[in-house]
């Protein structure tokens, strides 16, 4: 169990949803589900997460920390605001489940290995290290994550794609060497870490 | 009384003189109609039309008018002569906008037109100016019979526009189930928090109105009478017994909580769980204070079960949903949280139901923290120094349990709406028959009733459904089946404060238009206004009983020889009585079994060989006909060779009609009435129900005709029906078709 | 003198030689016939896009973003932020709207900024090229530069997600948004209305860590085109354009499918309307070329 996470569990001891309005992107509006489901039925993947955005709102209620922290539900999200728009109580949804997903991954309790929570780390950092996405080195980066041999076959399996990209000039192989990025990294890289540090005071994580 | 002047007067506007060949319709009028005047005007409803008509009126002595122009329904303003007997022959809606165009359809088009100006003058020939019920009833007092927020809202309401108004309350106080309550949910935005009941203002306000006068400690022992002449005996508790007579009542008895104890499973009878009015007289107790449970603890957890003893599908409980408990509980839980935002709340539901602006209030709630769980309760025990509540969870789909300190139950209203007719009549018949038992089980009721009525049918309203009083099912709130007599608030369904507040306003309303409209001798609703009432020749009558055991609104009383009694005031006159009389002796002055039947046999009948067949078509006024309007309207086109009548309600079709228009050589007759049953639409409530049955014993009378029963059919129409009637019609012509002609063609 | 002038974010995606580099290659083209002069916003940063969430957390999201509307309030003062990129404007835009709404949060922002010498004082603009298109010119007004008609092409407007939702264009539906029909049939083509997968996800970037799924999404917006006659997709949006044509391929080597679908910008479209050819549309950079779109503008 991490540092970050025994120190959420005593703060809050059974307390989920004080957690989650406190800690988590919008989770003040958790309260204000009214459990109609409708979030759940306009979801493109919903047939695939284990709990709904409805489920994992009443699972906060009822103080089923471990259960939520651990679904790999929040990381099947693709950001496309269906549920947003629809929600009847105008919960922002999609922000609170990336919340969720991001505080999981926080404490350490997110699923290991689930993929979009290894591509999107892949995506941050990647942003993070140019200021601007090196959309080559993201790519070659996810199909590595699960290690060179499965990395090998999968980027073999999609070579075709990188290639036909490549000769519509819409990938540049160049990239792997630098490419793109800001002028100004070191500013940028302040700001985000300026950002991080003010986050993380005032949500009470500890350094 | 100067002698009858017959005029008829056909238009030819609207295309109806390009269609129809005026001049015939001219001579039908006067040869076959016997019109002593007939004349024809382009645009009749125009001002100079009307004049014309005025003129022959006023100066050329017409006293019977037949307007043959659009339907009875159109130009209603042009068309109002007061001082005269008038009929209407529909031949824009009825012949040229439902016939098909073109010249291959002249001629059933125009034997069409010709049969209606033919029943229109024939109508006319039976028809009397209604003069009015000679026997005015002047009283426009109010009764109002309970003190509750409902009560005390119609009384108040009918004082302030100026009618004088007695409320009668069983209770030393007024106020009833308001008054014990803490708040009230919101009835002004920003519906957020609890409100003050205003009781206290309210009944004050009544006490000290000097239109009102109040009794307390009291029930009303006996109501005789009708509208505009109640005779209403107000019994005090300690015997004293005060005579008024009101034009109307209102009755706002209100509910009682359904039993707690009637729920062990869900912990009724343990010491830490009450029902909602148990929690409000805790409220009320506490004072804005954190609420103490009956041991003086104080209420740290408390959870709501919702729907406790309702929505019942095992028979055990109340079946129904009582409308306010959601968003009473969300007040409830909001007691606790204004009071600390530490109490844990939670509310277990099963659909969260909140009409009105409860949405706002349901949303107040979960801001302030109140936990709203989706979930069935299974069972309540009690547990360490609290309760321990099983239920299943239906959005995580488990079995689960919470402690609480106190658990409060959601139970629902149970209506005080008297004694329930039908057992009523079972135990009066029985105490006829001479049982001792039965005599004395008729006393006990007695004293359960609410207005002990003196009429025939039994001494309350009748009720509706689950012991609710009656009300109109789906058009007309507050109207009852006793003339004069308003069910408001929860007695008449299941609501909450605001609803019944709303309620009793349009029942004090309904109670002034009553006591209005019996001051001048008129209808009541639905025929509001209308100064005919129904006519009897006891000297036929052979004291069957049938007008007086079908009367929906127990209108008629019997005297000791079992003569009717009409009670005019009481009457609505849909003219069931007259449908159901089997020697023919009740009649209206404009609306008579001649007036009908004249019309049926007026129709010219085209020979078997002609391959033309007659369909009569009895049509209900109130929904059917205004659906065959406008399928006019939408010029959606039906069969020439229908003839349509238009009736007060089917309750009022006497069976003699059907035979007459069968001997008459009608092919067949469809009639066309009102949803029946318990979601009815009937405007008399129990006339298209009542010709249902009646005609459901006609087949019998059809087989020794020698007739096919699908020669009469019933059918139940909406008034959004405009074009599946012309469906009915045109399959019901293709079936006759496939018949063949009626044999009883040409015996006549 | 240009007619009008904005503050232009591109995108990451939008570089050149990266995967939408023929939607800038295009929107340049586009702007030039309409009059439209972009001004790069200087040193622009990446928007942090959804998917960055999971180790960006909220305020450093932002701050990139600010970063963003700081440098343009700067040097292009007083023009509105136009970003070609669904996920750009939609990322810009939240962050806006989140720090118009909290002073709280502008103040960390501005906190966060300071760390590299900037400061954003609000009330930055931020909109979609087709927002400007739609909002500033009109459609009557888009047709003025037309030289050549799109007749007998068949598109299906494929709106997908972040252009549509959470803010919408031009106060379109959410469930069937009608600006991308309207501005096939402004250029002549015909726009097939009834196409039922308008507004569904094509997986965004769940195409890369959940492939199967997105596949799942990518062929039924594919299918349904074919099924009501389309010839050619086009959509607003480069991540849901990438998605549904680079993936044909490989739905169709593991489905069995033979799909072979078109799938354009509508700037590209726009474009050869307005009499450019097929290099300055950027349909050389397409994976499955648009014959019919390169016919027209080889006339």
């Amino acid at each position: 169990m991490s540092n970050a996470n025994v120190q959420a569990v005593a703060r809050y001891q059974n307390d989920f949803l004080r957690e989650v309005e406190e800690r988590v992107e919008e989770g003040h509006m958790v309260k204000m589900c009214m459990q109609c489901g409708v979030c759940a039925g306009s979801c493109p993947f919903g047939p695939d997460w284990e709990h709904s955005p409805q489920k994992i709102f009443m699972m906060i209620r009822a103080g089923k920390r471990d259960e939520v922290l651990g679904s790999d539900s929040m990381f099947m999200c693709t950001s496309c605001y269906s549920c947003i728009v629809r929600c009847p109580r105008e919960l922002p949804i999609t922000h609170i489940m990336h919340g969720l997903a991001n505080y999981a991954h926080r404490l350490g309790l997110a699923p290991k290995g689930q993929p979009t929570r290894e591509f999107a780390t892949l995506f941050w950092n990647n942003l993070v290290k140019k200021g601007r996405v090196n959309e080559l080195t993201l790519t070659l980066g996810h199909y590595f994550t699960n290690g060179l041999v499965s990395g090998i076959k999968t980027a073999l399996g999609m070579q075709r794609i990188g290639l036909g990209l490549f000769l519509a000039k819409r990938l540049n192989p160049m990239e792997i060497f630098g490419g793109h990025g800001v002028k100004d990294l070191k500013g940028f890289h302040a700001i985000v870490a300026k950002a991080k540090e003010i986050e993380d005071r005032k949500k009470g994580f500890t350094a | 009384m100067a002698d009858n002047k017959f005029a008829a007067y056909i238009c030819s506007g609207c295309g109806l003189g390009d269609q129809l060949d005026i001049k015939t319709l001219e001579k039908i009028a006067l040869k076959e109609g016997k019109m002593q005047v007939v004349k024809s005007h382009p645009f009749l409803c125009n001002a100079e039309g009307v004049q014309m008509i005025n003129d022959d009126v006023e100066k050329e002595g017409v006293t019977h008018v037949c307007i043959a122009a659009c339907s009875r329904r159109s130009k209603t303003e042009a068309f109002h002569f007061p001082t005269v007997a008038m009929s209407r022959a529909n031949l824009r809606e009825g012949v040229i906008w439902v016939v098909a165009a073109g010249e291959a359809h002249d001629e059933v088009r125009q034997e069409m037109a010709d049969d209606y100006v033919r029943m229109g003058c024939a109508e006319l020939k039976k028809m009397k100016l209604p003069a009015g019920n000679p026997d005015k009833a002047h009283s426009k007092r109010i009764l109002v019979v309970g003190g509750g927020m409902s009560g005390l809202t119609a009384a108040f309401e009918a004082a302030e526009a100026g009618y004088e108004t007695l409320v009668v309350e069983k209770q030393a106080q007024l106020g009833g189930w308001a008054a014990n309550l803490w708040k009230r949910v919101p009835f002004k935005a920003p519906y957020t928090e609890p409100q003050d009941t205003g009781l206290a203002d309210l009944a004050a306000k009544v006490g000290s109105h000097p239109l009102i006068k109040v009794h307390l400690n009291s029930t009303v022992a006996e109501t005789a009478g009708a509208p505009g002449r109640f005779a209403v005996k107000i019994a005090q508790e300690s015997g004293a017994v005060t005579e008024e007579t009101v034009g109307a009542i209102v009755q706002a008895t209100g509910f009682t909580g359904y039993d707690i104890a009637k729920l062990p499973e869900l912990g009724g009878g343990q010491a830490n769980v009450v029902d909602q009015a148990g929690l409000e007289s805790m409220a009320r107790a506490a004072n804005g204070a954190t609420i103490k449970r009956a041991d003086g603890k104080d209420v740290k957890s408390v959870v709501f079960l919702q729907c406790a003893g309702q929505r019942d599908d095992s028979g055990k409980h109340l079946p129904y949903c009582s409308g306010h408990c959601c968003a009473t509980s969300i007040k409830q839980a909001m007691y606790f949280k204004n009071a600390n935002p530490d109490i844990d709340t939670v509310v277990v539901y099963q659909d969260l139901r909140v009409p009105g602006m409860g949405e706002d209030f349901y949303r107040s709630a979960q801001e302030k923290g109140v936990t709203f769980t989706k979930g069935k309760a299974s069972g309540v025990e009690s547990s360490g120094n609290g309760c321990k509540v099983s239920f299943r969870d239906l959005i995580l789909d488990e079995e689960t349990s919470i402690n609480a300190d106190l658990v409060v139950l959601a139970t629902g209203q149970v209506p005080s709406a008297g004694v329930e007719l039908d057992a009523w009549t079972e135990v009066t018949n029985a105490a006829d028959g001479g049982s001792a038992e039965a005599k004395q089980q008729k006393i006990v009721m007695h004293k359960s009733s609410v207005l002990n009525l003196t009429y025939r049918q039994g001494p309350d309203l009748p009720q509706f459904k689950y012991g609710f009083a009656d009300s109109h099912f789906i058009c007309f709130p507050y109207e009852t089946r006793r003339t004069g007599i308003y069910a408001a608030g929860p007695v008449r369904r299941p609501m909450d404060l605001l609803q019944a507040t709303e309620d009793a306003t349009g029942a004090a309303l309904k109670a002034i238009q009553a006591v209005e409209n019996a001051s001048l001798g008129r209808a009541a609703h639905p025929r509001s206004g209308d100064l005919s009432y129904p006519l009897v020749r006891l000297e036929g009558c052979t004291q069957c009983k049938r007008c007086t055991v079908e009367c929906p609104f127990g209108a008629i009383d019997e005297d000791e020889k079992r003569f009717p009694v009409f009670n005019e005031q009481r009457c609505r006159r849909c003219g069931t009585c007259m449908g159901a009389c089997p020697v023919r002796v009740i009649s209206f002055e404009n609306y008579s079994v001649d007036t009908v039947g004249s019309q049926i046999k007026a129709v010219d009948m085209p020979d078997e060989f002609s391959e033309r067949p007659r369909i009569l078509i009895l049509a209900c006024e109130n929904d059917a006909y205004p659906a065959l309007d406008m399928a006019g309207l939408s010029r959606t086109v039906y069969s020439a060779f229908v003839r349509v009548i238009p009736v007060r309600c089917l309750g009022s079709v006497n069976t003699i009609w059907i035979t007459d228009a069968l001997n008459s050589g009608f092919d067949g007759v469809m009639m066309m009435g009102c949803k029946k049953g318990d979601d009815y639409q009937c405007h008399f409530v129990k006339g298209s129900e009542l010709a249902h049955y009646r005609m459901s014993k006609i087949g019998d009378t059809l087989t020794q005709l020698g007739l096919e029963p699908e020669r009469v059919v019933t059918q139940e129409v909406a008034i959004t029906d405009n074009q599946r009637v012309v469906t009915l019609i045109n399959d019901y012509v293709a079936q006759i078709n496939e018949l063949g002609m009626s044999p009883m063609k040409g015996f006549n | 003198m240009a007619k009008k002038e904005y503050a232009f974010y591109p995108g990451c995606s939008s570089q050149l030689k990266a995967s939408a580099s023929n939607y800038l290659v295009s929107t340049n083209a586009m702007c030039k016939s309409l009059d439209i002069k972009l001004t790069e916003i200087p040193d622009w940063n990446c928007c942090g896009a959804s998917v960055g969430y999971c180790e960006g957390g909220e305020l450093p999201r932002i701050a990139i973003n600010a970063r963003n509307f700081a440098q343009a309030e700067t040097h292009l003062p007083g023009q509105d932020i136009v970003a070609t990129c669904a996920a750009c404007w939609l990322g810009a835009r939240e962050s806006k709207e989140r720090l118009d709404g909290s002073a709280q949060l502008m103040k960390e922002t501005n906190e966060a900024l300071a760390a590299a010498g900037l400061h954003y004082s609000g009330g930055a603009n931020v909109r979609h090229m087709v927002e400007v298109l739609i909002e500033d010119f009109g459609y009557d007004g888009l047709k003025q530069p037309m030289k050549k008609s799109l007749e007998g092409i068949k598109f299906a407007g494929y709106v997908g997600c972040q252009t549509n939702r959470p803010f919408g264009i031009d106060g379109e539906s959410f469930e069937n948004p009608l600006y991308l029909d309207k501005m096939v049939e402004t250029f002549g083509g015909e726009a097939l209305t009834t196409y039922d997968q308008k507004v569904t996800c094509c997986g965004g970037a769940l195409a890369f860590s959940e492939p199967e799924k997105s596949q799942k999404q990518i062929r039924d917006i594919v299918e349904s085109a074919y099924d009501h006659g389309a010839e050619m997709i086009v959509t607003p949006c480069p991540l849901c354009q990438a998605n549904v044509e680079v993936y044909q391929s490989e739905i169709n080597k593991k489905q069995g499918t033979k799909f072979n679908m078109p799938v354009l910008y509508y700037s590209q479209l726009m474009t050869i309307a307005y009499g450019g050819s097929a290099k300055e549309a950027g349909l050389n950079g397409q994976l499955i070329r648009a014959e019919k779109l390169e016919k027209i503008a080889g006339k």
